[in-house]
């Protein structure tokens, strides 16, 4: 008997019993529809946070100020002014004495209204050097971004984010236009383009640019304090911060190098900040490394509940085919009469369970698939489908069909002939 | 004279815990080419036990059995199935069709595991169906059939790959005695070609068509019995 007409057999036979065929292989369908879709979020979540890191720069180590917890109280007696973070002289001292650095460049915030004609917009302004534009990856959609000449000159110009350009200007084209910003006013000379988070619109990653305007560093320096004056509910917060940011870029890729210039960053921070907590060091390639290994766990769990889900839909294929073999107990009789050999036997229970199965396995990749689409259409998470995954989930299917299957099959096999033929 | 199934000595012991019983019980009996043979006995006497041994369904413990000249008696079960598949059909008192599938391919199923190609077997198992007048059922399936339809369904598939010896087990018990008198018809039609008949019954109609009757006591031939004027297609019986 050939394999064709084997399966063409056992797909009748399942088609006899379609609705039992349909209950049987619900653990299949569930067990394979888990593996793709939670396969598909998890590598979507990965390759969000891996772009998102990249966005960082992979060459980069960022410097930022936090305000350290144990000043909290400076807060609430709302007259003194609380001191933290980077300072100028941080920067010049790693420019001078960590090895291996391409560039350091200084970032300071201050929160400002910005307006336009009517509008207004509270938003932040950035004091930066020219070549922050490259460490922090942005790309410019008109004009230009910053000169260092307009530093040392300290002009009043800006660069604007794509968000906070189409707050102020709707449609117009910002550049060459003038704005205010707190009491003062800059020309604009460019604007960047969009970086566009991820479909769930997380800022994190570089994300503030879009509603930042930024603005030569010593043009900041001369027109304002680094004391920053913000009300809330009524009380008035000092803070004095030299510096918000530091991006260090490293004169080389490797990873050697970056843990390195990382390793002398934290030092010098140490003795520097005296262990304050004020600042802190993110790595974006170690963050890369983490959510390599975070991706291995999530992998790992859910290979876990995958294999249980098909375990215990392969032992539900198991006991109904146990229980077809009792129930045609006088065919596989009549067909030993016939001249089945044992294998024949074999192979015709196993086509059965095999194409069961399968069966499950597809009715899973369909609906494994379906949940991954759903999932993105609302827009909750971004989901890739790797063709991987869809071979892993199918072929595992088989295999659970013909594991759980061999059993029932030599159950089937082994029957006495003569018994067989007797029993009702 | 040709011998197609011999049984030497045959025996057939059941072991039930301490006791013995003793099915069969050193029997020795010849059937000749074309010979149409009735077996009788009261139940338990062996009966279905010895046909069992013929169909190369079980082995005899003790003794040999020869079937177209070559003992078989020690083949393993792959062996003992090939034999079954292309020198033995049977007919059973039950019928034992498949009922999921439909009458063509009931009668294709030994052909399937003879390795013959579909469109043959489809063909041979049509003309059979039509031998056995059951050219407007070929696609009914056993339970749209009436008891005489699905023996002459039964009666098709024994045929199906040319065996040289036919079993059959109370062919008639489970059927009115017009309707089994059809299927003894068509038998007798089967014989008068030269197939070879070995039938257990009960039906002394059968024992009258035969060419020989033997009679079974104990797991033992009690008595053979010849008809005069019955006698093989080509000879006498030995
Ligand atoms: N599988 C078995 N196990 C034990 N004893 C059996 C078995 N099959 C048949 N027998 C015994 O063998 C004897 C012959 O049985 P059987 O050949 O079926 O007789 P018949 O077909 O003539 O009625 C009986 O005594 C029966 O009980
Ligand atoms: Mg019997």
């Amino acid at each position: 008997m050939n394999s064709r007409r084997m399966i063409a057999l056992a797909w009748k036979s399942l088609w006899l019993h379609r609705l039992r065929s349909l209950l049987t292989v619900l653990g299949i369908v569930f067990g394979v529809s888990s593996v793709v879709a939670m396969l598909a979020i998890g590598e979507g979540a990965s390759q969000e946070a891996q772009a998102q890191i990249r966005r960082l720069g992979s060459r980069n180590i960022l410097l930022a100020s936090i305000k350290p917890p144990t000043d909290e109280d400076a807060g609430q007696q709302g007259s003194r002014v609380s001191r933290y973070g980077l300072l100028r002289k941080d920067l010049r001292g790693i420019l001078a004495s960590v090895p291996d650095i391409a560039r350091a460049v200084p970032r300071r915030d201050m929160p400002v209204e910005a307006r336009v004609g009517g509008r207004k917009v509270t938003t932040k302004l950035m004091g930066t050097e020219a070549a922050y534009a490259e460490v922090a990856n942005l790309r410019m959609q008109a004009g230009r971004f910053l000169t260092a000449a307009e530093g040392h000159a300290r002009k009043p110009v800006c660069v604007l984010g794509d968000g906070i350009a189409r707050k102020l200007y709707r449609n117009v084209n910002p550049v060459g236009q003038e704005l205010r910003a707190g009491s003062h006013y800059y020309r604009v000379i460019g604007l960047l383009a969009s970086r566009g988070e991820g479909t769930g619109g997380t800022a994190g990653a570089g994300g503030e640019s879009d509603m930042a305007i930024f603005v030569p560093i010593e043009t900041m320096r001369e027109r304002n304090s680094d004391v920053a004056v913000t009300r809330s509910s009524g009380s008035f917060t000092r803070e004095h911060v030299e510096l918000h940011r530091i991006t260090v870029e490293a004169a080389n890729g490797d990873e050697k190098t970056i843990s390195r210039v990382a390793a002398a960053l934290r030092s010098f921070i140490d003795l520097r900040h005296k262990k304050k907590g004020d600042v802190r060091i993110t790595v974006p390639q170690e963050l890369i490394r983490q959510a390599r290994e975070s991706k291995r766990i999530f992998t790992i769990v859910l290979a876990m509940i995958a294999a249980i889900s098909l375990l215990v839909g392969g032992i539900g294929i198991m006991n109904i085919m146990l229980a077809t073999v009792v129930e045609r107990t006088r065919e596989i009789g009549v067909r030993r009469a016939m001249g089945a050999r044992r294998g024949h036997i074999v192979r015709q229970f196993l086509a059965e369970t095999v194409l069961l199965a399968a069966f499950g396995g597809v009715i899973g990749l369909g609906l494994g698939m379906a949940i991954p689409a759903v999932v993105t259409y609302f827009g909750w998470m971004q989901t890739v489908v790797t063709p991987f995954s869809l071979v892993l989930a199918f072929g595992i299917s088989a295999l659970v069909g013909v594991v759980f299957g061999l059993y029932p099959a030599a159950r089937a096999a082994d029957l006495d002939p003569v018994e067989a033929l007797r029993r009702e | 004279m040709t011998a197609v199934a011999e049984l030497r000595g045959a025996s057939r012991v059941y072991q039930m815990g301490s006791t013995e019983v003793r099915a069969l019980d050193h029997v020795d009996l010849v059937f000749q080419q074309g010979e149409y043979a009735a077996i009788m006995g009261a139940s338990g006497s062996g009966k279905s036990t010895m046909l069992n041994i013929l169909g190369c369904l079980d082995r005899p413990t003790a003794g040999q059995y020869l079937l177209g000249g070559r003992d078989v008696s020690g083949l393993d079960d792959d062996e003992l199935s090939r034999e079954r598949n292309e020198r033995l059909g049977f007919v059973f008192q039950a019928y034992n069709l498949i009922p999921h599938l439909t009458v063509l391919e009931n009668i294709e199923v030994p052909m399937e595991y003879a390795e013959v190609a579909h469109a043959v077997a489809r063909e041979r198992a049509t003309s059979l169906a039509v031998r056995m007048g059951l050219g407007d059922r070929l696609h009914h399936r056993p339970t749209e059939l009436s008891g005489g339809q699905q023996q002459r369904v039964a009666i098709a598939r024994s045929l199906a790959n040319d065996p040289m010896v036919l079993l059959a087990d109370e062919p008639t018990g489970n059927l009115d005695s017009k309707t089994g008198a059809e299927i003894l018809g068509l038998l007798d039609e089967l014989n008068d070609a030269g197939r070879t008949l070995i039938v257990v019954t009960h039906d002394p109609l059968v024992a009258a068509r035969a060419h020989r009757t033997v009679t079974m006591h104990d797991g033992k031939i009690a008595r053979v019995e010849l008809r005069a004027g019955n006698a093989p297609a080509g000879g006498g019986p030995a």
